[in-house]
């Protein structure tokens, strides 16, 4: 099929195993989520054929890299992807450059849709060109392994935790030349990570695993909105909107985020009005009222009807489903506190938003 | 001074220990990069094989050698059916012997140098579109090339100081199979006490320049 990606792989190891069979979108990120363990790297490297997972099936926008039942196994030179693993793992005896050109060169120049130059550019690489791997940060070297896997004119980008290793510091250097990939680029990308603030940034396309198995595959918001997956995020349970700046607040240095359904103030973080962001906003951070409190110092309050409902992981807490006009909330609250409501579906009531963050 | 016949003896040396590190590099490399990257149950008595001159005594390689390459043994069946004759006191049985008894010194150095790469780079040369000989040639080559030098010192200079598989397999013919340690045994023999001091401290120094060359160029130690 064409303009998607299919994955279906069962891999038996002694004490592991991996049985997944996946559709992933043929364009946008797509994030491998789960906790150390839960097969998300065996998955990508199977993917990219450094696993070879017998029995198994993969194609990716029309093309079979993998099909045991023909005997059909692609070796990895020849499947037409770019891999950033954890490590940068630049080759420490060439330099940035030669690093950047060793894929590039072994692709055919009829095949070459990224120019050196290009993949230089989009990751801020320029100066450091002439460099040998051993003078450069970790971010830096990160920045340069997801360059030379770019100029090889991947089909696909397969990315192994790439912030995994780098200090809360450098992923933040790296975060935003990930987003100008998802922003620029045509060509899926497959993202393994267990950081849900990275998926929130990053994700289109959400897929959880769990012990080797996929618990949940869909679109980003819609994935996150589901009660069956918070108990297992935990803490980070929330969801995540899409919108645009749509006002400034000088006086009082906010910004307003319009999406589907509404709008919220944000602290102001320099972006202009009718940038394209995604907030997140935590499930612990929304706390539920029947009346909208204007003596309270909440400023994001949004009113909506409760969809669902459903128990947390500590019996005193339920999660709760909202929709606000559309777009999908989800509050942790004491079950005491729903019951003292009446809260049920169908219920109008008003989201009092503690937190939101800027995500990107 | 020296004379001829210590000029020629050196010359047969440096010549077979010449010959021997080629082709202990062409031999090695494919045995030690096999013995790194195996998980075949062959791996253990492979290496083994590899090390046995390490702990034999060379006469024993010597002897065994002798037996298999001379007219009744197996080898030497095969040589003569080639049309090669026999290699027992011949330059090339020496070649022959001293390969077998330098292996380790080449093959263990190398091994060393591919386990300590490790399997990360080639996978990163994998994904990059370089298939297995061009990555052997392009990544681990240049990675490896510490321990090609250790190797490539160790296998020579041992093979300058072999003497008992020599004297074994390759008797004392000027030209052909007398090399320095042997000619050294000559002089002593003869009581030339003067001859034997000019190439045995000849052989002294070589052997410290070249462990110093070692040292120096693989500070880490011998095993990098």
């Amino acid at each position: 099929m064409s303009g998607s990606i299919h994955a279906r792989f069962r891999v038996v190891h002694d004490g592991f195993q991996l049985d997944v069979d996946l559709q992933l979108p043929g364009r946008g990120v797509s994030a491998l989520f789960g906790a150390s363990g839960s097969g998300k790297t065996t998955c990508l490297r199977a993917i990219a054929g450094l696993e070879h997972a017998p029995g198994g099936h993969l194609s990716v926008n029309g093309e079979v890299w993998q099909d045991d039942s023909r005997g059909l196994f692609v070796p990895v030179h020849q499947r037409p992807l770019g891999y950033v693993f954890q490590e940068a793992s630049l080759f420490p005896h060439l330099s940035i450059r030669r690093n950047l050109e060793y894929g590039m060169r072994r692709v055919p120049a009829d095949e070459r849709r990224v120019s050196l130059q290009h993949a230089v550019d989009l990751l801020g690489i320029a100066p450091l060109l002439d460099r040998m791997p051993d003078k450069l940060s970790g971010g830096e070297k990160q920045r340069v392994a997801i360059a030379r896997a770019l100029a090889t004119s991947p089909r696909i980008l397969l990315m192994d935790e790439p912030l995994a290793a780098l200090d809360l510091k450098r992923k933040q250097e790296i975060l935003p030349y990930l987003e100008r990939l998802h922003d620029e680029l045509e060509i899926p990308l497959i993202y393994v990570s267990h950081a849900p603030d990275e998926v929130a940034r990053l994700a289109d396309h959400l897929v959880v695993l769990e012990q080797g198995r996929t618990i949940a595959s869909g679109p980003l918001s819609e994935t996150l909105a589901r009660l069956d997956l918070p108990i297992r995020l935990g803490e980070d349970a929330g969801v995540v909107l899409e919108g645009e700046i749509a006002e400034l607040d000088a006086d009082w240095h906010l910004a307003r985020v319009a999406f589907a359904g509404g709008s919220l103030w944000v602290r102001d973080s320099g972006l202009p009005v009718g940038r394209h962001v995604r907030v997140r906003i935590l499930a612990r951070d929304i706390s539920i009222a029947l009346e909208p409190h204007a003596d309270s110092s909440i400023l994001n309050v949004l009113p909506a009807t409760v969809e669902e409902m459903a128990d947390d992981t500590h019996p005193a807490l339920a999660l709760v489903k909202l929709n606000a006009d559309g777009a999908r909330l989800v509050a942790r609250i004491t079950r005491r506190s729903a019951a003292r409501l009446g809260l049920r579906p169908g219920r109008a009531v008003w989201a009092q938003i503690k937190a939101v963050a800027l995500v990107g | 001074m020296l004379t001829d016949t210590a000029l020629s003896a050196i010359w047969l040396t440096l010549r077979l220990a010449t010959v021997t590190t080629l082709l202990l590099f062409l031999i090695g490399t494919p045995i030690a990069w096999w013995l790194a990257r195996t998980r075949c149950w062959l791996k253990a008595p492979v290496g083994a094989m590899v090390a046995l001159p390490l702990v034999l005594p060379p006469t024993v390689i010597g002897f065994y050698l002798l037996v298999v390459m001379g007219p009744q043994g197996s080898i030497g069946q095969l040589t003569q059916a080639l049309g090669l004759g026999v290699l027992p006191f011949t330059f090339w049985g020496l070649v022959v012997g001293s390969v077998l008894y330098s292996m380790p010194f080449v093959v263990q150095p190398l091994q060393n140098a591919f386990d300590a790469i490790g399997e990360r780079p080639l996978e990163v040369a994998a994904t990059l579109r370089a298939g297995p000989l061009d990555t052997f040639f392009t990544v681990v080559l240049p990675l490896a090339r510490p321990g090609f030098i250790t190797a490539g010192i160790l296998g020579f200079a041992h093979t300058v100081g072999e003497f008992g598989v020599v004297l074994m397999i390759g008797g004392n013919i000027p030209d052909k199979t007398r090399v320095v340690s042997v000619q050294i045994y000559d002089h002593v023999e003869a009581l030339e006490y003067a001859q034997a001091h000019w190439l045995s401290a000849g052989m002294l120094a070589f052997s410290f320049v070249v462990l110093l060359l070692l040292y120096v160029f693989n500070p880490n130690g011998r095993q990098r």
